[in-house]
């Protein structure tokens, strides 16, 4: 027994606005009866240009229908430019709360919502034809379509993208494949990431060299009598003395690239080597 | 509260009065140990065998140490099949069909990631094997253990199993069966067939949850997978749960005494309600063979509707049934018994399973043929498929 919030079951025991809006200016349909569920979205628009009437007509379960009625109350009264931003996390913001397993019926949502504005756009049916490669068999979901979920709802893993899409949700074959698409979208949003850091001036990153060092280096050389002085920053080259007992000591090369090195990688940038003098 | 109408008996049953009569005394009074010496524990252990004799009874054995109590039907078929295999050794072939209950199959998939081979009987669109096939796996050449349920729990389909155990033994194999469903709702008897093993399960019969047991006929052979004790003759290690056994041994006995009544009694509800519903109900049809079917069972499909929103717009009713519709079961995929009997798209997601027992009424039926109709055509309102 799924644990539907009141808001879920009242929807789903009262939908709202059930139907299709007659003569619409967007129409657009989701899912299939061979996956299970399905929505028909249809809204139209008022002289400004707002959304004043939105109906939905739903094959699927309780959370299915009511993540659609919740999606029409949601639509009247906005622009098409608003309404472009509702996300299927809004729909279940909207409902609560919908159980993991059912939040594809919140993207189902979002879909309809997509092929009903690109009807309205361009005065054609949403042809979703494959695109990509079929990953999942059993849900027909293609690399592109997991890579754009996994992307858009931040993912991390193949049970979280079989809740968002169902693809991985049948015989799990394609479970390893789709771990895959998810390592990769991570990898290159964390290069993203990487990429959108401001780029240092020679002078910032000096300064940024020397507050690492005393906050992150000196504490550790110091617990064994040792330190170490800055000598010089030629572009990634950081140039330093050992000092103290650091001098003498036989494991000084490792300590330089092992803490020193490390750390201002982290810190300051990856491409940074370190020498002593 | 309004009144309930619980129709899915092939899920669990009401645990019977004179049953529960049956076990308190187990609790309050004979709560001795039956493996000991003196007579407090051995009051109870006469009490187990004669338990052992209803339930032998009940499914023709003809001896009662022929019966192992066990935890439930899902034990009773991991201890049937794993059991075999490790007593046969070596690398048997292991024969299932496709509609079997998750506590075959999850035996046979982990033994085939082991290495075992594996072969996975079709159904036909009625649910319905084929004998040929089955005489052909059987004859492999090799070492065979078979696993072929009696009945289906989700559309109440009965396999010919005298036919089939025949067959599996003709070509040298141990045979075991699932007779979980059927058990209690029509006459059997091991005695007379070619049925090594054979499980049952309490609660499906109006006994209580946490008790079933496994036929093993003399001379067949299986390992036991709970060790260290004498209970069960060596055969399943642990403290036997007296109170249960005692409330299988009722139940048993109650089924055998009335069984000719039950059929009758829900064969004619099971009828009633099955014709009222694909006489009200648009776009209604039956899954599963009609001709070999339990007198229970009926599986309905809804074309264009949802199984999940079915169920529970007639829980807010106070009906209680099943659905083989993947949203349901949070699988994703719907009912793996109707996938193999490849039912139509339009209907895989739309079924429900109604089952009775000898609890119900007419007056049961009298809710649901007044309730359903509405509740279908509501949803159908809902589809954007209905009028295609």
């Amino acid at each position: 027994m799924w644990e539907y919030t009141d808001k879920v079951t009242d929807h789903f025991k009262n939908p709202r606005n059930v139907g299709a809006v007659e003569e619409p200016d967007g129409d657009g349909l989701a899912g299939s009866l061979a996956c299970g569920d399905a929505l028909r979205l249809t809204f139209k628009l008022d002289a400004e240009k707002k959304i004043c009437e939105a109906k939905f007509q739903t094959f699927g379960c309780a959370s299915a229908i009511a993540s659609s009625s919740a999606l029409t109350e949601m639509l009247i009264g906005k622009t098409v430019e608003e309404a472009e931003e509702i996300t299927n996390a809004d729909i279940i913001a909207y409902l609560g709360e919908l159980p993991k397993q059912k939040v594809h019926c919140s993207v189902m949502g979002r879909e309809a919502l997509e092929a009903a504005l690109y009807n309205y756009r361009t005065g054609k049916k949403l042809d979703r034809k494959i695109d990509g490669e079929v990953i999942c068999h059993c849900f027909g979901a293609t690399d592109k379509e997991i890579e754009k979920i996994t992307r858009e709802q931040k993912l991390t893993t193949a049970e979280e993208v079989t809740n968002a899409c169902k693809a991985g949700g049948g015989c799990g074959q394609c479970i390893p494949e789709i771990e895959v698409i998810i390592n990769k979208v991570i990898g290159e949003e964390k290069a993203k990431e990487e990429d959108a850091k401001p780029k240092l001036t020679q002078l910032q990153k000096i300064k940024l060299i020397e507050e690492t060092i005393d906050r992150q280096v000196r504490p550790i050389l110091r617990r064994d009598n040792g330190d170490l002085e800055l000598h010089d920053v030629d572009g990634d080259r950081v140039l330093v003395k050992f000092v103290g007992a650091c001098v003498s000591c036989p494991v000084s090369s490792v300590t330089l690239k092992d803490v020193v090195e490390t750390q201002l990688q982290e810190a300051v940038s990856p491409e940074i080597t370190v020498e002593a003098v | 509260m309004k009144q309930q109408v619980y129709i899915d008996n092939n899920a669990t049953t009401q645990v019977a009065p004179e049953v529960t009569e049956a076990i308190l005394p187990y609790f309050t009074d004979h709560w001795g140990n039956p493996s000991s010496m003196h007579n407090f524990g051995g009051s109870v252990k006469r009490a187990l065998d004669s338990a052992r004799e209803q339930v032998a009874a009940l499914i023709g054995a003809e001896h009662p140490n022929e019966i192992i109590f066990t935890s439930c039907g899902s034990e009773s078929d991991n201890m049937a099949i794993r059991g075999a295999v490790d007593a046969m050794g070596g690398h048997p072939h292991l024969i299932t069909t496709r509609v079997e209950h998750a506590a075959v199959l999850g035996p046979c998939h982990y033994l085939e990631d082991k290495g075992f081979r594996l072969t996975t009987l079709d159904v036909d669109e009625k649910g319905n094997l084929d004998l040929d096939v089955v005489r052909e796996k059987s004859m492999c050449g090799k070492k065979t253990i078979a696993s072929i349920m009696w009945a289906n729990n989700e559309t109440g389909v009965i396999f010919p199993i005298p036919k089939i155990a025949e067959l599996i033994k003709e070509g040298g194999g141990v045979f075991h069966t699932d007779a979980v469903q059927i058990a209690g709702k029509l006459p059997i008897s091991v005695k007379d067939l070619p049925v090594d093993m054979l499980s049952i399960s309490g609660h499906k019969l109006h006994a209580p949850k946490g008790i079933g047991a496994l036929y093993v006929k003399r001379g067949t052979k299986v390992t036991p997978h709970i060790m260290g004790g004498h209970q069960e003759r060596g055969r399943r290690a642990g403290t036997e749960n007296v109170p249960y056994i005692v409330g299988l041994g009722k139940a048993c006995e109650i089924a055998r005494e009335r069984m000719e009544k039950d059929v009758a009694h829900e064969a004619k509800l099971r009828d009633r309600l099955e014709a009222g519903i694909l006489a009200t109900c648009k776009g209604a049809h039956v899954n599963g063979d009609t001709s070999h079917r339990l007198p229970n069972t009926t599986n309905i499909s809804f074309e264009f509707v949802e199984g999940e929103a079915i169920l529970l717009m007639m829980d807010d009713q106070g009906i209680c049934a099943s659905t083989g519709s993947a949203c349901a079961s949070g699988s994703l995929e719907p009912s793996h018994v109707l996938r193999a009997m490849d039912v139509p798209r339009t209907s895989l997601h739309g079924s429900v399973r109604f089952s009775l027992s000898r609890y119900n009424t007419e007056a049961d039926v009298d809710v649901v043929l007044e309730k359903l109709p509405a509740i279908i055509s509501r949803l159908r309102e809902l589809s954007p498929f209905a009028n295609d």
